[in-house]
């Protein structure tokens, strides 16, 4: 690991791509036509700078979910390997690394989704406020800690049907649809819509068919459906990739914005998404945590070769 | 060309000469290929003028022989074609079989998809149903009646038919032939369904797991309200399956052509009878009532039954996400108030 010379020898300070200085191409050596060329960065801060800094401060930060030495496996295949990771409400912890470094499983491993499948096992404690998560009823569990999955995944009914189906506790909050647009559960719905920031673009018709908004939509309202059930946490296992650059940015700012309620967990490939959302970053390599920190000394100065390596390459 | 500017509007498509591919010529193909590509052509048009030969043949046949007094009349009993009625007890008989037949097979064979593909533990309990359920969709319907008659006329289910005076137990009647065709069309339903939640994505699962939901209110307020049209048209073709059996009737409804309530509904259904399909083959010249017209009316009736029946499936069916949009898209107006 080399820990102790890194300890010795901090690493170079590298700002994350957006706000890096102007790199200058190497001047062509031969006569091939090509004159040296400037790649000129626009002189105003960075989008990711900016909304960085645009954060609104929280209030209280504090400790409800606790992983201590997590290891799980699918089959005789250990994919997370001794994670101990805290999560905190009024923050937004970021787990990155490359495909199949075991984010989405301990992810899932939250609220117990790795149980549906098959051959899932586990060690080590996950607590939620200090209770392990295995002595919860799985449900009850489940509905405090909600997910938010990469693909959109509304259910084949209404808008309105969407968001009322997550609110009651099992069965959705009755069954024909008349009496289901009770005065309460109608402000319930309207409210988790406007939550996730939807609101203002069905209001006019929540009775359409959600598979008929466009992708951006479509992952607003799983996210108006997670929050409907009032979680205590969040996760969100890639929300953005699938969707474009203005869904995507929408979706970061409500994010950025739920952060003081609930406590958030994102899986994200995308590291500038990463450092323009979270308030610490966790980076995972082959199952294992290589580091755990503030979301700027994982990116500016990282301790581990392997988060250098993997924080800059895929800066360029 | 001229580029468009705002004098001149964008062009409508180019000006130069269009060419769209023509069909495909076989001239240059093997003798071979040629030789079975009108071979397709020949035996696709041929399964058409089969299907349009009968259906106009019957009908021919059938409304030269049909009246509409003959829907509300009962068979009766007499050698000329004048004196033997209608058939209004066939016509009741079909649809009270069907109604029996589709209750038992529709939620039967619904919870038996809704296990295999949602459930499936133990695997070797599974792999056993499946193989149960290709078994019975290959049992000929003769094969399950014989066997119904044999089970229904013990005497602990001689609830379900009526006895003789000496106490042996006729396993004939409506319940025990609309149990028979229960079982007849169970594999259909179990099909549609299993195979509609199999196409699901689990990601509907997961989302509704995620909401913190257990597999059964996922079941049955995610799954099954997503798989609504592939329920009724397994239903529909369930009911197709049973109007149309002939041998599950004749063994187990008895032989005749009228219904024999023995008093109220509960005595009808305890009672024998017969449907369209019995009475045809009663009619027919292999029958015994031999009076071919009043066949060619009654088969006419269960053809426009079938044909009703199957149309209802293709509009149960139907992409509802197409259909809903207006006639007007079709001829490329997409006009505010059709939206």
């Amino acid at each position: 690991m080399g820990s102790a010379l890194d300890s010795l020898t901090p690493p170079p300070i590298r700002r994350i791509a957006l706000d890096r200085a102007p790199t200058v191409a190497p001047a062509p050596t031969g006569g091939n036509g090509h004159g040296a060329t400037v790649v000129s960065e626009p002189s105003q801060p960075s989008r990711a700078a900016r909304l960085r800094a645009s954060r609104p401060p929280v209030a209280s930060v504090r400790e409800r979910m606790q992983l201590e030495s997590v290891w799980l496996a699918y089959g005789e295949n250990w994919v997370v390997r001794d994670v101990s990771l805290t999560v905190r409400e009024g923050e937004v912890l970021a787990l990155i690394g490359a495909s199949g470094s075991g984010k989405t499983t301990l992810l899932r491993s939250l609220n117990r989704l790795t149980e549906i499948t098959e051959g899932a096992a586990r060690a080590g404690r996950v607590t939620l406020d200090g209770e392990d998560v295995h002595s919860l009823e799985v449900n009850s569990l489940r509905r405090r800690v909600s997910m938010v999955f990469q693909q959109p995944n509304p259910f084949p009914m209404s808008i309105f049907d969407n968001v009322a189906y997550s609110l009651a506790e099992q069965s959705p909050a009755r069954g024909r649809r008349r009496r289901r647009r009770s005065p309460e559960i109608e402000q319930a719905v309207i409210e988790a819509l406007r939550r996730a920031g939807l609101y203002e673009e069905v209001a006019g018709d929540l009775g359409r068919p959600a598979l008929r908004l466009s992708g951006g939509q479509q992952q607003r309202l799983c996210i108006a459906r997670a929050l409907a059930a009032k979680p205590e946490v969040l996760l969100l296992d890639e929300p953005c990739s699938a969707l474009d650059p203005i869904s995507t940015a929408t979706i970061e700012e409500l994010i950025v914005s739920l952060r003081s309620q609930v406590a958030i967990v994102i899986v994200t490939h995308n590291l500038q998404q990463a450092f323009r959302v979270a308030d610490h970053v966790a980076f995972m390599h082959l199952g294992e945590l290589v580091e755990y920190g503030a979301a700027e000394q994982v990116f500016d100065r990282p301790t581990q070769e392997r988060t250098r390596e993997y924080v800059s390459g895929a800066f360029g | 060309m001229v580029a468009p500017t705002a004098d001149a509007p964008i062009s409508r498509g180019p000006s130069l000469p269009i060419a769209r591919p023509g069909r495909e010529s076989t001239r240059s193909w093997p003798l071979l290929d040629r030789g079975f590509y009108w071979a397709c052509w020949a035996t696709g048009i041929g399964l058409c003028l089969i299907a349009a030969w009968v259906v106009l043949y019957m009908m021919v046949k059938g409304l030269a022989f049909l009246e509409p007094s003959m829907l509300v009349t009962s068979p009766k009993p007499e050698i000329t074609q004048q004196g033997s009625g209608g058939f209004f007890d066939p016509i009741v008989g079909t649809f009270v079989i069907v109604a029996i037949g589709t209750a038992l097979a529709v939620p039967i064979g619904m919870g038996i998809a809704v296990w295999l593909s949602e459930y499936a533990r133990p695997g070797w309990l599974a792999r056993t149903v499946e193989s149960a359920l290709e078994t019975l969709a290959g049992v000929p319907s003769v094969v399950l009646a014989l066997f119904g008659l044999l089970v229904f006329s013990r005497g602990f289910l001689g609830f379900l038919s009526e006895s003789s005076v000496s106490g042996g137990v006729t396993g004939t009647s409506f319940l025990t032939a609309g149990v028979a065709m229960g079982v007849l069309a169970t594999p259909l339903v179990v099909a549609a369904n299993y195979e509609a939640l199999a196409l699901l994505p689990s990601r509907l699962r997961e989302g509704s797991h995620a909401l913190g939901k257990t597999r059964i209110t996922t079941i049955r307020y995610v799954l099954l309200p997503a798989i609504r049209a592939s329920s009724a048209t397994g239903g529909v073709l369930a009911m197709g399956r049973i109007v149309g059996d002939t041998a599950i009737i004749t063994i187990l409804l008895g032989g005749g052509v009228n219904t024999e309530p023995n008093g109220g509904f509960l005595g009808l259904l305890r009672g024998t009878g017969a449907t369209l399909t019995s009475y045809i083959f009663y009619e027919s010249p292999a029958g015994e009532g031999n009076s071919h017209e009043k066949a060619y009316a009654a088969a006419f009736v269960l053809l426009l039954i079938v044909l009703a029946l199957n149309g209802l499936a293709v509009w149960i069916a139907r992409d509802r996400s197409v259909a809903r949009r207006s006639i007007w898209s079709a001829f490329g107006w997409d006009l505010p108030w059709t939206r």
